[in-house]
Protein backbone atom coordinates (compact mmCIF):
# COMPACT_ATOMS: atom_id res chain seq x y z
CA UNK A 1 0.00 0.00 0.00
CA UNK A 2 1.21 3.33 -0.59
CA UNK A 3 1.79 6.02 1.93
CA UNK A 4 -0.61 8.60 0.25
CA UNK A 5 -2.88 10.17 3.13
CA UNK A 6 -6.99 9.81 1.94
CA UNK A 7 -7.99 13.00 3.70
CA UNK A 8 -11.65 13.36 4.00
CA UNK A 9 -13.20 16.75 2.79
CA UNK A 10 -14.04 19.00 5.64
CA UNK A 11 -17.97 18.91 6.52
CA UNK A 12 -19.63 21.98 5.06
CA UNK A 13 -23.00 21.86 6.38
CA UNK A 14 -25.84 22.94 4.07
CA UNK A 15 -27.15 26.61 4.09
CA UNK A 16 -30.43 26.66 5.43
CA UNK A 17 -33.77 26.42 3.43
CA UNK A 18 -34.93 30.03 2.87
CA UNK A 19 -38.93 30.85 0.88
CA UNK A 20 -37.02 32.86 -1.64
CA UNK A 21 -34.81 30.12 -3.82
CA UNK A 22 -35.05 29.99 -7.51
CA UNK A 23 -37.04 27.52 -8.17
CA UNK A 24 -39.22 28.45 -5.48
CA UNK A 25 -40.10 31.68 -6.94
CA UNK A 26 -40.79 30.22 -10.41
CA UNK A 27 -43.60 28.04 -8.67
CA UNK A 28 -45.13 30.98 -6.77
CA UNK A 29 -45.37 32.65 -10.36
CA UNK A 30 -47.18 30.10 -11.97
CA UNK A 31 -48.99 28.89 -8.96
CA UNK A 32 -50.04 33.34 -8.80
CA UNK A 33 -50.51 32.82 -12.67
CA UNK A 34 -53.16 29.85 -12.67
CA UNK A 35 -55.29 31.34 -9.57
CA UNK A 36 -55.15 35.00 -11.99
CA UNK A 37 -56.71 32.86 -15.15
CA UNK A 38 -59.28 31.55 -12.89
CA UNK A 39 -60.55 34.28 -11.15
CA UNK A 40 -60.15 36.55 -14.01
CA UNK A 41 -61.24 34.08 -17.20
CA UNK A 42 -63.78 32.39 -15.46
CA UNK A 43 -67.27 32.67 -14.63
CA UNK A 44 -67.48 33.47 -10.43
CA UNK A 45 -70.74 35.96 -11.03
CA UNK A 46 -73.05 33.18 -9.55
CA UNK A 47 -70.63 32.86 -6.20
CA UNK A 48 -72.91 35.74 -3.99
CA UNK A 49 -76.37 34.44 -4.64
CA UNK A 50 -75.23 30.89 -3.34
CA UNK A 51 -72.96 31.59 -0.52
CA UNK A 52 -75.39 31.75 2.42
CA UNK A 53 -76.35 28.07 0.29
CA UNK A 54 -72.62 27.28 0.13
CA UNK A 55 -71.89 28.16 3.90
CA UNK A 56 -74.95 26.15 4.97
CA UNK A 57 -73.66 23.07 3.30
CA UNK A 58 -70.23 23.68 4.77
CA UNK A 59 -72.12 23.26 7.83
CA UNK A 60 -74.40 20.01 7.39
CA UNK A 61 -70.97 18.52 5.84
CA UNK A 62 -69.08 19.27 9.22
CA UNK A 63 -72.02 18.19 11.45
CA UNK A 64 -72.17 14.97 9.45
CA UNK A 65 -68.53 14.29 9.95
CA UNK A 66 -68.00 15.38 14.10
CA UNK A 67 -71.45 14.19 14.99
CA UNK A 68 -70.95 10.58 12.92
CA UNK A 69 -66.94 10.51 14.44
CA UNK A 70 -67.52 11.53 17.29
CA UNK A 71 -70.37 8.86 18.06
CA UNK A 72 -68.67 6.25 15.82
CA UNK A 73 -65.36 6.51 17.99
CA UNK A 74 -67.11 5.92 21.04
CA UNK A 75 -69.11 2.62 19.69
CA UNK A 76 -65.13 1.54 18.55
CA UNK A 77 -63.90 1.49 21.56
CA UNK A 78 -65.81 -1.52 22.51
CA UNK A 79 -65.63 -3.01 19.22
CA UNK A 80 -62.09 -3.02 19.67
CA UNK A 81 -62.04 -3.58 23.21
CA UNK A 82 -63.72 -6.95 22.78
CA UNK A 83 -62.00 -8.49 20.07
CA UNK A 84 -59.20 -8.54 22.20
CA UNK A 85 -60.10 -9.49 25.99
CA UNK A 86 -63.87 -9.92 25.78
CA UNK A 87 -65.46 -12.85 25.58
CA UNK A 88 -65.83 -15.00 22.70
CA UNK A 89 -69.50 -14.36 21.44
CA UNK A 90 -68.79 -10.82 21.69
CA UNK A 91 -65.42 -10.95 20.15
CA UNK A 92 -66.70 -12.77 17.52
CA UNK A 93 -70.31 -10.46 17.12
CA UNK A 94 -67.58 -7.47 17.16
CA UNK A 95 -65.59 -9.22 14.51
CA UNK A 96 -68.75 -10.02 12.41
CA UNK A 97 -69.70 -6.42 12.47
CA UNK A 98 -66.57 -4.66 11.23
CA UNK A 99 -66.24 -7.60 8.48
CA UNK A 100 -69.67 -7.08 7.06
CA UNK A 101 -69.23 -3.19 6.93
CA UNK A 102 -66.10 -2.91 6.11
CA UNK A 103 -66.71 -5.52 3.42
CA UNK A 104 -69.41 -3.71 1.55
CA UNK A 105 -70.06 -0.05 0.05
CA UNK A 106 -70.71 2.73 2.31
CA UNK A 107 -73.12 3.81 -0.68
CA UNK A 108 -75.06 0.43 -0.25
CA UNK A 109 -75.19 0.81 3.04
CA UNK A 110 -76.60 3.91 2.74
CA UNK A 111 -79.17 2.74 0.46
CA UNK A 112 -80.21 -0.17 1.85
CA UNK A 113 -80.68 2.12 5.07
CA UNK A 114 -82.91 4.62 3.41
CA UNK A 115 -84.91 3.30 0.88
CA UNK A 116 -84.54 -0.23 2.28
CA UNK A 117 -85.41 0.99 6.12
CA UNK A 118 -86.79 3.78 5.69
CA UNK A 119 -90.01 2.24 3.10
CA UNK A 120 -90.03 -0.71 5.42
CA UNK A 121 -91.02 1.93 8.49
CA UNK A 122 -93.09 3.54 6.75
CA UNK A 123 -95.59 0.46 6.19
CA UNK A 124 -95.92 0.47 9.88
CA UNK A 125 -98.73 2.63 11.32
CA UNK A 126 -97.28 2.59 14.66
CA UNK A 127 -93.84 3.97 13.51
CA UNK A 128 -95.60 6.85 11.92
CA UNK A 129 -97.71 8.10 14.97
CA UNK A 130 -94.48 7.94 17.04
CA UNK A 131 -92.63 10.26 18.51
CA UNK A 132 -89.67 9.33 16.19
CA UNK A 133 -91.61 10.10 13.06
CA UNK A 134 -90.59 13.32 12.60
CA UNK A 135 -87.32 12.36 12.28
CA UNK A 136 -87.14 8.95 10.86
CA UNK A 137 -89.38 10.53 7.70
CA UNK A 138 -86.08 13.03 7.03
CA UNK A 139 -82.68 11.87 5.17
CA UNK A 140 -80.18 13.07 7.26
CA UNK A 141 -81.00 10.29 10.75
CA UNK A 142 -80.04 7.44 7.82
CA UNK A 143 -77.20 9.53 6.81
CA UNK A 144 -75.40 10.24 10.48
CA UNK A 145 -76.23 6.15 11.09
CA UNK A 146 -74.68 4.81 7.78
CA UNK A 147 -71.51 7.22 8.04
CA UNK A 148 -71.27 6.35 11.75
CA UNK A 149 -71.39 2.48 11.53
CA UNK A 150 -69.01 2.61 8.58
CA UNK A 151 -66.48 5.19 10.86
CA UNK A 152 -66.91 2.51 14.00
CA UNK A 153 -66.58 -0.42 12.19
CA UNK A 154 -63.36 0.66 10.83
CA UNK A 155 -61.88 2.12 13.54
CA UNK A 156 -62.78 -0.71 15.97
CA UNK A 157 -60.09 -2.61 13.58
CA UNK A 158 -57.85 0.35 14.47
CA UNK A 159 -58.49 0.30 18.29
CA UNK A 160 -58.25 -3.23 18.47
CA UNK A 161 -54.35 -3.13 17.11
CA UNK A 162 -54.29 -0.12 19.41
CA UNK A 163 -55.10 -1.95 22.45
CA UNK A 164 -53.58 -5.45 21.72
CA UNK A 165 -50.46 -3.14 20.89
CA UNK A 166 -50.08 -1.37 24.30
CA UNK A 167 -46.97 -3.22 26.25
CA UNK A 168 -48.69 -6.18 28.68
CA UNK A 169 -45.77 -5.11 30.90
CA UNK A 170 -47.39 -1.51 31.93
CA UNK A 171 -50.48 -2.92 32.32
CA UNK A 172 -48.91 -4.76 34.73
CA UNK A 173 -47.22 -2.37 36.82
CA UNK A 174 -50.80 -0.93 36.97
CA UNK A 175 -51.81 -4.13 38.38
CA UNK A 176 -49.60 -4.41 40.41
CA UNK A 177 -49.52 -1.15 42.28
CA UNK A 178 -53.51 -2.32 42.86
CA UNK A 179 -55.27 -0.10 40.45
CA UNK A 180 -58.74 -1.72 39.23
CA UNK A 181 -59.72 -2.38 36.20
CA UNK A 182 -61.61 -0.07 35.57
CA UNK A 183 -58.77 2.83 36.61
CA UNK A 184 -56.81 0.96 34.53
CA UNK A 185 -58.78 1.07 31.70
CA UNK A 186 -59.24 4.56 31.52
CA UNK A 187 -55.83 6.02 33.31
CA UNK A 188 -53.64 3.76 31.51
CA UNK A 189 -54.75 1.49 28.50
CA UNK A 190 -57.34 3.98 26.93
CA UNK A 191 -55.46 6.92 26.52
CA UNK A 192 -51.84 4.65 25.63
CA UNK A 193 -54.06 2.67 23.16
CA UNK A 194 -55.56 6.23 21.63
CA UNK A 195 -52.51 7.81 21.63
CA UNK A 196 -51.06 5.15 19.92
CA UNK A 197 -53.95 4.93 17.30
CA UNK A 198 -53.96 9.13 16.51
CA UNK A 199 -51.70 8.86 13.15
CA UNK A 200 -54.22 6.77 11.90
CA UNK A 201 -57.37 7.91 13.23
CA UNK A 202 -56.29 11.31 11.78
CA UNK A 203 -55.76 9.72 8.27
CA UNK A 204 -59.42 7.83 8.92
CA UNK A 205 -61.38 11.10 9.82
CA UNK A 206 -60.25 12.55 6.57
CA UNK A 207 -60.98 9.81 4.85
CA UNK A 208 -64.73 10.11 6.50
CA UNK A 209 -65.01 13.85 5.39
CA UNK A 210 -64.74 12.90 1.73
CA UNK A 211 -67.15 10.22 2.02
CA UNK A 212 -69.57 12.46 3.33
CA UNK A 213 -70.91 13.27 0.00
CA UNK A 214 -72.28 10.32 -0.53
CA UNK A 215 -75.41 11.38 2.00
CA UNK A 216 -76.37 13.81 -1.31
CA UNK A 217 -77.36 10.71 -2.96
CA UNK A 218 -80.47 10.40 -0.02
CA UNK A 219 -81.12 14.08 -0.55
CA UNK A 220 -79.30 15.46 2.32
CA UNK A 221 -78.31 19.19 1.27
CA UNK A 222 -74.40 19.17 2.11
CA UNK A 223 -71.93 21.03 0.64
CA UNK A 224 -71.43 18.47 -2.48
CA UNK A 225 -75.11 18.52 -2.41
CA UNK A 226 -75.16 22.62 -3.12
CA UNK A 227 -72.26 22.48 -6.00
CA UNK A 228 -74.40 20.24 -7.83
CA UNK A 229 -77.46 22.79 -7.67
CA UNK A 230 -75.39 24.90 -8.89
CA UNK A 231 -74.16 23.28 -11.95
CA UNK A 232 -77.83 22.41 -12.72
CA UNK A 233 -79.04 26.09 -12.52
CA UNK A 234 -76.02 27.69 -14.35
CA UNK A 235 -74.70 24.85 -16.77
CA UNK A 236 -71.25 25.76 -15.46
CA UNK A 237 -69.14 22.96 -14.96
CA UNK A 238 -65.75 23.41 -14.08
CA UNK A 239 -65.69 26.75 -11.48
CA UNK A 240 -68.45 25.24 -8.97
CA UNK A 241 -66.27 21.72 -9.22
CA UNK A 242 -62.78 23.91 -8.48
CA UNK A 243 -64.65 25.81 -5.33
CA UNK A 244 -65.54 21.90 -3.98
CA UNK A 245 -62.52 21.00 -4.39
CA UNK A 246 -60.66 24.32 -2.28
CA UNK A 247 -63.28 23.74 0.19
CA UNK A 248 -62.44 20.04 1.20
CA UNK A 249 -58.42 20.72 0.68
CA UNK A 250 -58.85 23.65 3.17
CA UNK A 251 -61.31 21.37 5.63
CA UNK A 252 -58.84 18.45 5.58
CA UNK A 253 -55.96 21.34 5.95
CA UNK A 254 -57.98 22.18 9.28
CA UNK A 255 -58.71 18.33 10.04
CA UNK A 256 -54.95 17.87 10.16
CA UNK A 257 -53.43 20.61 11.44
CA UNK A 258 -56.15 19.76 14.83
CA UNK A 259 -54.73 16.53 15.18
CA UNK A 260 -51.36 17.13 14.65
CA UNK A 261 -52.02 19.62 17.50
CA UNK A 262 -52.91 16.55 19.49
CA UNK A 263 -50.17 14.33 18.11
CA UNK A 264 -47.78 16.74 19.54
CA UNK A 265 -49.28 16.85 22.98
CA UNK A 266 -47.33 13.85 23.81
CA UNK A 267 -44.06 13.77 22.28
CA UNK A 268 -43.03 10.00 21.17
CA UNK A 269 -40.00 8.09 19.77
CA UNK A 270 -40.77 5.73 17.13
CA UNK A 271 -43.33 3.76 18.49
CA UNK B 1 -53.60 -5.07 62.44
CA UNK B 2 -50.64 -6.77 64.38
CA UNK B 3 -47.23 -4.51 64.49
CA UNK B 4 -45.65 -7.71 65.71
CA UNK B 5 -46.58 -9.45 62.40
CA UNK B 6 -44.23 -10.25 59.88
CA UNK B 7 -44.20 -7.85 57.05
CA UNK B 8 -44.78 -10.53 54.61
CA UNK B 9 -44.99 -14.49 55.04
CA UNK B 10 -45.28 -17.13 52.76
CA UNK B 11 -46.36 -20.46 53.37
CA UNK B 12 -45.87 -23.99 51.01
CA UNK B 13 -46.01 -21.79 47.68
CA UNK B 14 -46.46 -24.43 45.01
CA UNK B 15 -47.07 -23.08 41.04
CA UNK B 16 -47.83 -24.93 38.32
CA UNK B 17 -47.25 -24.42 34.49
CA UNK B 18 -49.38 -27.08 32.99
CA UNK B 19 -47.50 -30.21 33.42
CA UNK B 20 -44.14 -28.18 34.78
CA UNK B 21 -43.93 -27.53 38.43
CA UNK B 22 -42.25 -24.32 38.64
CA UNK B 23 -42.34 -23.76 42.74
CA UNK B 24 -42.34 -26.65 44.90
CA UNK B 25 -43.33 -25.58 48.42
CA UNK B 26 -41.54 -22.06 48.93
CA UNK B 27 -41.81 -20.40 52.12
CA UNK B 28 -40.34 -16.95 53.20
CA UNK B 29 -40.92 -14.77 56.62
CA UNK B 30 -39.52 -10.75 56.10
CA UNK B 31 -39.74 -9.27 59.21
CA UNK B 32 -39.85 -5.46 59.05
CA UNK B 33 -36.55 -3.86 58.33
CA UNK B 34 -35.60 -7.11 56.38
CA UNK B 35 -33.79 -7.07 52.86
CA UNK B 36 -33.97 -10.19 51.56
CA UNK B 37 -32.47 -11.33 48.25
CA UNK B 38 -33.66 -14.35 46.15
CA UNK B 39 -30.67 -15.97 43.48
CA UNK B 40 -30.75 -18.60 41.82
CA UNK B 41 -29.88 -19.92 37.91
CA UNK B 42 -32.42 -19.19 34.78
CA UNK B 43 -35.78 -20.80 35.73
CA UNK B 44 -35.25 -21.33 39.09
CA UNK B 45 -38.30 -20.48 39.68
CA UNK B 46 -37.66 -17.11 41.62
CA UNK B 47 -39.17 -14.24 39.58
CA UNK B 48 -41.85 -16.44 39.64
CA UNK B 49 -41.90 -16.76 43.32
CA UNK B 50 -41.58 -12.69 43.56
CA UNK B 51 -44.58 -12.39 41.40
CA UNK B 52 -47.19 -14.79 43.04
CA UNK B 53 -46.09 -12.35 46.51
CA UNK B 54 -48.73 -9.87 45.10
CA UNK B 55 -50.41 -11.99 42.97
CA UNK B 56 -49.59 -11.30 39.18
CA UNK B 57 -49.44 -15.14 39.44
CA UNK B 58 -51.42 -16.78 41.14
CA UNK B 59 -50.10 -20.10 43.04
CA UNK B 60 -51.40 -23.35 42.42
CA UNK B 61 -50.98 -23.95 46.68
CA UNK B 62 -50.11 -22.57 49.76
CA UNK B 63 -50.69 -19.04 51.37
CA UNK B 64 -49.31 -15.11 51.39
CA UNK B 65 -49.49 -13.11 54.42
CA UNK B 66 -49.08 -9.47 54.24
CA UNK B 67 -49.17 -7.62 57.63
CA UNK B 68 -50.46 -10.52 59.68
CA UNK B 69 -53.41 -10.36 56.31
CA UNK B 70 -53.75 -13.29 54.94
CA UNK B 71 -54.77 -12.95 50.82
CA UNK B 72 -57.98 -14.91 50.42
CA UNK B 73 -57.99 -17.39 48.05
CA UNK B 74 -60.68 -19.63 46.74
CA UNK B 75 -60.46 -22.86 44.55
CA UNK B 76 -62.52 -22.70 41.35
CA UNK B 77 -62.11 -26.02 40.54
CA UNK B 78 -60.37 -26.04 37.28
CA UNK B 79 -58.14 -23.22 36.97
CA UNK B 80 -56.50 -23.24 40.14
CA UNK B 81 -56.36 -20.84 43.14
CA UNK B 82 -57.99 -17.19 42.26
CA UNK B 83 -57.84 -13.89 44.44
CA UNK B 84 -61.79 -14.32 46.12
CA UNK B 85 -61.83 -10.94 47.15
CA UNK B 86 -60.90 -8.18 44.39
CA UNK B 87 -61.10 -5.19 47.16
CA UNK B 88 -58.86 -7.00 49.52
CA UNK B 89 -55.88 -7.62 46.74
CA UNK B 90 -56.15 -4.43 45.40
CA UNK B 91 -55.66 -2.86 48.40
CA UNK B 92 -52.59 -5.40 49.50
CA UNK B 93 -50.98 -4.76 45.86
CA UNK B 94 -50.88 -1.10 46.74
CA UNK B 95 -49.23 -1.47 49.92
CA UNK B 96 -46.27 -3.69 48.58
CA UNK B 97 -44.78 -1.52 45.36
CA UNK B 98 -42.91 -3.82 42.55
CA UNK B 99 -40.27 -2.52 40.38
CA UNK B 100 -39.75 -4.39 37.45
CA UNK B 101 -36.64 -5.57 35.43
CA UNK B 102 -38.27 -4.05 32.07
CA UNK B 103 -38.94 -0.50 33.97
CA UNK B 104 -42.73 -0.82 32.44
CA UNK B 105 -43.19 3.28 33.11
CA UNK B 106 -46.35 4.42 31.60
CA UNK B 107 -45.04 5.93 28.66
CA UNK B 108 -47.72 8.66 27.92
CA UNK B 109 -47.43 10.28 31.20
CA UNK B 110 -44.01 12.52 31.99
CA UNK B 111 -42.04 11.13 34.84
CA UNK B 112 -43.88 13.30 37.66
CA UNK B 113 -47.36 11.85 36.42
CA UNK B 114 -45.79 8.39 36.93
CA UNK B 115 -44.83 8.91 40.34
CA UNK B 116 -47.97 10.94 41.17
CA UNK B 117 -50.80 8.49 39.40
CA UNK B 118 -50.99 5.43 41.97
CA UNK B 119 -51.25 7.82 44.88
CA UNK B 120 -54.07 9.38 43.78
CA UNK B 121 -55.34 7.48 41.52
CA UNK B 122 -55.39 4.47 44.10
CA UNK B 123 -54.98 5.69 47.38
CA UNK B 124 -57.08 8.58 47.02
CA UNK B 125 -53.93 11.54 47.97
CA UNK B 126 -55.13 14.73 47.29
CA UNK B 127 -52.91 16.21 43.99
CA UNK B 128 -51.05 18.89 45.98
CA UNK B 129 -49.42 16.31 48.49
CA UNK B 130 -48.98 13.90 45.79
CA UNK B 131 -46.75 16.00 43.75
CA UNK B 132 -44.98 17.68 46.84
CA UNK B 133 -44.19 14.20 47.77
CA UNK B 134 -43.42 12.98 44.46
CA UNK B 135 -41.08 15.63 44.27
CA UNK B 136 -38.69 14.93 47.42
CA UNK B 137 -38.31 11.43 46.27
CA UNK B 138 -37.40 12.49 42.57
CA UNK B 139 -34.49 14.40 44.26
CA UNK B 140 -33.73 11.79 46.60
CA UNK B 141 -33.31 9.45 43.04
CA UNK B 142 -31.86 12.32 41.34
CA UNK B 143 -34.03 12.71 38.88
CA UNK B 144 -35.71 16.47 40.30
CA UNK B 145 -34.48 18.06 36.79
CA UNK B 146 -35.90 15.22 34.49
CA UNK B 147 -39.68 14.99 36.07
CA UNK B 148 -41.16 16.55 33.02
CA UNK B 149 -39.29 14.21 30.47
CA UNK B 150 -41.35 11.32 29.04
CA UNK B 151 -39.49 8.12 29.24
CA UNK B 152 -39.11 6.87 26.01
CA UNK B 153 -36.16 10.19 26.13
CA UNK B 154 -34.51 8.36 28.97
CA UNK B 155 -31.77 6.23 29.57
CA UNK B 156 -32.36 2.87 30.96
CA UNK B 157 -30.70 3.67 34.93
CA UNK B 158 -33.13 6.73 34.71
CA UNK B 159 -35.97 5.06 33.80
CA UNK B 160 -35.50 2.50 36.38
CA UNK B 161 -35.08 5.49 38.92
CA UNK B 162 -38.12 6.89 37.81
CA UNK B 163 -39.83 3.66 38.65
CA UNK B 164 -37.86 3.27 42.07
CA UNK B 165 -39.46 6.57 42.66
CA UNK B 166 -43.04 5.54 41.55
CA UNK B 167 -42.73 2.84 44.21
CA UNK B 168 -41.31 4.72 46.93
CA UNK B 169 -44.48 7.07 45.97
CA UNK B 170 -47.62 5.16 47.51
CA UNK B 171 -44.85 4.91 50.83
CA UNK B 172 -45.04 0.89 50.82
CA UNK B 173 -44.78 -1.75 53.51
CA UNK B 174 -42.62 -3.61 51.36
CA UNK B 175 -40.93 -3.35 48.07
CA UNK B 176 -40.35 -5.95 45.42
CA UNK B 177 -37.47 -5.98 43.38
CA UNK B 178 -37.66 -7.75 40.05
CA UNK B 179 -34.31 -8.34 38.57
CA UNK B 180 -34.12 -4.54 38.62
CA UNK B 181 -30.66 -4.25 36.90
CA UNK B 182 -30.94 -7.15 34.78
CA UNK B 183 -31.95 -5.13 31.58
CA UNK B 184 -29.62 -2.11 31.52
CA UNK B 185 -26.60 -1.64 30.09
CA UNK B 186 -23.60 -2.34 32.35
CA UNK B 187 -22.07 1.48 32.48
CA UNK B 188 -25.74 2.38 34.05
CA UNK B 189 -26.45 -0.61 37.04
CA UNK B 190 -24.31 1.26 39.51
CA UNK B 191 -26.42 4.13 39.78
CA UNK B 192 -29.32 2.03 40.50
CA UNK B 193 -27.88 -0.07 42.76
CA UNK B 194 -26.90 2.80 44.57
CA UNK B 195 -30.24 4.36 45.21
CA UNK B 196 -31.31 0.43 46.28
CA UNK B 197 -28.56 0.37 48.66
CA UNK B 198 -29.78 3.56 50.08
CA UNK B 199 -32.65 2.10 50.52
CA UNK B 200 -31.78 -1.08 52.27
CA UNK B 201 -29.39 1.05 54.22
CA UNK B 202 -32.35 3.12 55.92
CA UNK B 203 -33.74 -0.79 56.56
CA UNK B 204 -36.45 -0.50 54.46
CA UNK B 205 -38.39 -4.12 53.56
CA UNK B 206 -37.73 -5.48 50.30
CA UNK B 207 -37.55 -8.52 48.75
CA UNK B 208 -35.19 -8.64 45.61
CA UNK B 209 -34.30 -11.15 42.55
CA UNK B 210 -31.26 -10.60 41.58
CA UNK B 211 -27.96 -11.47 39.99
CA UNK B 212 -25.83 -9.18 41.13
CA UNK B 213 -24.51 -10.91 43.62
CA UNK B 214 -21.41 -8.59 45.63
CA UNK B 215 -24.74 -5.95 45.60
CA UNK B 216 -26.42 -8.96 47.53
CA UNK B 217 -24.43 -9.94 49.47
CA UNK B 218 -23.35 -5.82 50.61
CA UNK B 219 -27.01 -5.03 51.16
CA UNK B 220 -29.11 -8.28 52.40
CA UNK B 221 -29.67 -9.24 55.60
CA UNK B 222 -31.14 -12.50 54.84
CA UNK B 223 -29.96 -14.92 51.07
CA UNK B 224 -32.40 -17.28 49.57
CA UNK B 225 -30.51 -19.61 47.18
CA UNK B 226 -33.22 -21.15 45.28
CA UNK B 227 -32.84 -23.99 42.81
CA UNK B 228 -35.73 -25.91 40.59
CA UNK B 229 -38.28 -25.02 42.94
CA UNK B 230 -36.65 -25.31 45.95
CA UNK B 231 -35.23 -23.26 48.79
CA UNK B 232 -31.59 -25.15 48.68
CA UNK B 233 -29.68 -22.90 51.22
CA UNK B 234 -30.24 -19.79 53.42
CA UNK B 235 -28.89 -17.42 55.56
CA UNK B 236 -26.74 -14.58 56.48
CA UNK B 237 -24.85 -13.52 53.17
CA UNK B 238 -21.58 -13.95 54.88
CA UNK B 239 -22.60 -17.75 54.99
CA UNK B 240 -24.31 -18.67 51.71
CA UNK B 241 -21.43 -16.52 49.90
CA UNK B 242 -18.43 -17.64 52.12
CA UNK B 243 -19.59 -21.14 53.48
CA UNK B 244 -22.00 -22.59 51.13
CA UNK B 245 -23.07 -25.74 52.36
CA UNK B 246 -25.15 -27.22 48.99
CA UNK B 247 -23.33 -28.67 46.27
CA UNK B 248 -25.74 -27.07 43.88
CA UNK B 249 -25.30 -23.52 45.61
CA UNK B 250 -21.03 -24.03 45.79
CA UNK B 251 -21.89 -25.13 41.70
CA UNK B 252 -23.94 -21.94 41.05
CA UNK B 253 -21.37 -19.33 43.16
CA UNK B 254 -18.49 -20.64 40.77
CA UNK B 255 -20.18 -20.29 37.99
CA UNK B 256 -20.88 -16.51 38.07
CA UNK B 257 -17.35 -15.95 39.53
Amino acid sequence: MSDTKVTMPAYVPPPPRRLLEPHRIFLLAVFAAIVFCVVWFMRWDWLPKYQWKLIEGIGETLFLLFSTAAVGFLLALPLGLVQVTGPWPLAWLARGFCTLIRGTPLLLQLWLLYYGLGSVFAQYPEIRQSELWPYLRQAWPYGFTALMLSFAAYEGEVMRGAFAGVPRGELEAARAFGMGRFTMFRRIWLPRAFYRALPTLSGETVLQLKSTPLVATITVVDVYAVISRVRQDTYLTYEPLLLLALIYMCLTGILVLLFRFLENRIPSRGA
Amino acid sequence: MDTAAPAIEVRDLFKRFGPLEVLKGVSLTARQGDVIAIIGGSGSGKSTFLRCINMLELPSAGSVTVHGEEIALRDDGHHGLRPANRRQIERIRSQLAMVFQSFNLWQHMTVLQNVIEVPIHVLGMKRDEAVSIAEKILRRVGLHEKQDAYPAFMSGGQQQRAAIARALAVQPLAMLFDEPTSALDPELVGEVLSVIGDLARERRTMILVTHEMKFAREVASHVIFLDNGIIEEQGPPEQVFGDPKSERLKKFISSIH
